[in-house]
């Protein structure tokens, strides 16, 4: 199969993904649409490796792995510890700062 | 099969290297220390690596460029310059860190529990923030000497993550902290998602994640420019973000003003140099034979930062806000002299991170000491005759003011002058037109504060200027030095500079 429709995908993806953080309201969705951003990333990664014909792109996806790893860490205790602060996970209601 | 280790260059990692293991020692203490020893034995371990890591910086000037960690980071004049300056500032972060009562006693506790009461009892703070800072530090100063997209991003999440974390600390006002960290993280992770596209891109046209391939592909080969967009427009998306230029400027007032001010200092002033270097690099090394391509939007996004910072501070009633953007005006400023893409422009810039840095680190400094029963005030309108209160602090937070403002004999004037005299002589007046016109409108809101501060009656009101301890006094004095230092002397600075401007290619 032609890689390049890996590609299509890849953007499709992270357009889907964009768009999710902008319109979604749970910080939870909004983290998800994220990484599913990082994923098409990575899918573009491996593709372009392959068309390429060097191992650097699925090097760089093992390490994109690893840091989304780490992302989600320190995301879901930020968005945890405001859920117990403030009994919501919506992004809309945390708007004490722009008054 | 034999494999063989690669050879890490140990004595040109060893800043990164001396950081980086402090932060680990950090992790420990943590974990094995009881809780009342931890903050004093973080803080001799947080002042030690960074004074260690700086001598070994100073150690460095002279020797010939080098590349360590089989390519991946490139020690060169700019690199050793921007660590050198990080570190500095870091330095005063830490004095500022560990003076001032801004942290959280139990960052988990539900604002307003009983647990929250119980830790606020014990008088713990969460000393996890000495460990969290040398991490971004250690995230700062490999950012600017990424010599490949893989390096650049893991440098880049390396410094952030810590970010994240530390802007949520804050002991008073945690709701509006956590919100701050909130909206860091899920922009700063957005931003994120750009900057990794965008290298994917740009491999899948150079075929080969080396800055230096991305290079030689850029300036005739045979790439598609499609993927050169797509990458370039993407991975820009991602490191303007990074130093709060319109139109992605959006989180900075909201971080600045929840985030502990200390923290806020940090952020400010050292995550500016480190995002600047690696900008500077991408552009000036990678991505300068496609300027044709990228210098119309840069030019447009520089001016758009610029009126956007100064016009919108004009109508800031709290005063993290007002900084915050002001240094999106300034992060205008210096995409000039990435616009100049010439030695003089990256001279400039040098100097203008390294004076714009102590300056903002001097005036947060000051912001922490303007307090009422509640904790800091960030409202301007309880700001209004507070030299009579304290005409010390009151004068030295004018220098502060002026030197953002760009007047002569400070080091914000020779800064200014030397990025847009760059941008002059590459041909740039636009840009260099609305630099000026901005540096003016900006000026009108600096000065009103000043005009508050000196020359406006105070109602009775609650507020106090704190007797500054000895680390902010001497974090504020050396600051206020140093700015006018830096004005009426910036001849040596610039000569030293001039050493550092080359970048490996």
């Amino acid at each position: 199969m032609n890689p390049t429709n890996y590609l299509y995908l890849s953007a499709i993806l992270f357009s889907i993904g964009a768009v999710g953080v902008v319109v979604r309201k749970n910080a939870i969705v909004v983290f998800m649409c994220i990484e599913l951003m990082l994923n098409a990333a990575n899918l573009a990664f491996v593709t372009f490796a392959k068309i390429n014909g060097n191992l650097e792109g699925q090097v760089m996806a093992f390490f994109t792995m690893v840091v989304a790893a780490c992302e989600v860490v320190v995301g879901l205790a930020i968005i945890v510890t405001i859920f117990r602060s403030r009994r919501s996970a919506s992004v809309d209601d945390a708007s004490l700062l722009s008054r | 099969m034999n494999i063989q280790a690669p050879a890490l260059e140990y004595g040109a990692l060893a800043p990164i290297l001396i950081i980086l293991a402090a932060a680990v020692i950090g992790v420990m203490v943590e974990a094995f220390l009881s809780a009342k020893v931890r903050a004093p034995i973080q803080l001799a371990i947080s002042l030690g690596a960074v004074v260690l890591s700086l001598s070994q910086v100073w150690n460095l000037r002279g020797s010939a460029t080098t590349t360590a960690a089989v390519n991946s980071v490139v020690i060169d004049g700019p690199v050793l310059f921007m660590q050198g300056t990080i570190l500095i500032l870091s330095l005063f972060a830490f004095l500022l860190i560990a003076d001032i009562d801004a942290f959280a006693a139990q960052a988990s506790a539900v604002p307003g529990s009983s647990e929250e009461a119980r830790a606020l009892e014990s008088g713990r703070i969460q000393s996890e923030v000495y460990p969290l800072t040398l991490f971004a530090i250690g995230g700062m100063m490999i950012f600017p000497a990424a010599n490949d997209l893989i390096t650049l991003f893991v440098a880049l999440e390396v410094l952030s993550l810590p970010l994240y974390l530390m802007a949520g600390l804050s002991r008073r006002r945690r709701l509006l902290s956590q919100e701050a960290a909130l909206k860091y993280f899920l922009l700063g992770a957005y931003s994120s998602a750009f900057f990794l596209f965008g290298a994917a891109f740009l491999y899948g046209f150079a075929g080969d994640v080396s800055l230096a391939g991305i290079r030689s592909a850029v300036s005739g080969g045979p790439g598609n420019d499609v993927f050169l967009i797509i990458g370039m427009v993407s991975l820009s998306v991602g490191l303007l973000f990074k130093v709060g230029a319109a139109p992605f400027h959006a989180w900075t007032p909201d971080v600045y003003q929840g985030a502990p001010t200390p923290i806020t200092a940090f952020m400010a002033a050292a995550t500016k140099v480190a995002a600047f270097g690696a900008i500077l690099r991408i552009f000036y090394v990678s991505l300068g034979g496609a300027v044709y391509s990228w210098k119309p939007i840069l030019t447009a996004v520089a001016i758009l930062t610029m009126v956007v910072g100064s016009v919108i501070a004009i109508a800031q009633r709290d005063i993290k806000r007002m900084l915050a953007y002001s240094s999106i005006a300034h992060a205008g400023f210096l995409l000039t002299g990435v616009i100049a893409l010439n030695q003089e422009g990256l001279r400039a810039s040098l100097f203008y991170l390294a004076s714009y840095g102590i300056t903002t680190i001097g005036a947060f400094a000051l912001v922490t000491l303007v307090r009422d029963s509640s904790g800091e005030v960030g409202d301007l309108n309880r700001w209004i005759g507070l030299s009579k209160r304290s005409p010390a602090m009151a004068l030295i937070f004018s220098v502060f003011l002026l030197s953002f403002a760009g007047i002569p004999l400070t080091a914000g004037f020779i800064g200014k002058f030397t990025i847009f005299t760059a941008a002059y002589e590459s041909g740039n007046i636009a840009v260099v037109v609305a630099g000026v016109l901005s540096s003016a409108i900006a000026a009108f809101f600096y000065v009103r504060v000043i005009v508050m501060i000196f020359f406006t009656d105070s109602k009775q009101d609650t507020v106090t200027v704190a007797i500054p301890s000895l680390y902010t006094n001497l974090t504020i004095w050396i600051a206020a030095i140093t700015t006018l230092a830096l004005g009426l002397f910036p001849a040596p600075l610039l000569d030293f500079i001039s050493t550092f401007s080359t970048f490996a290619r």
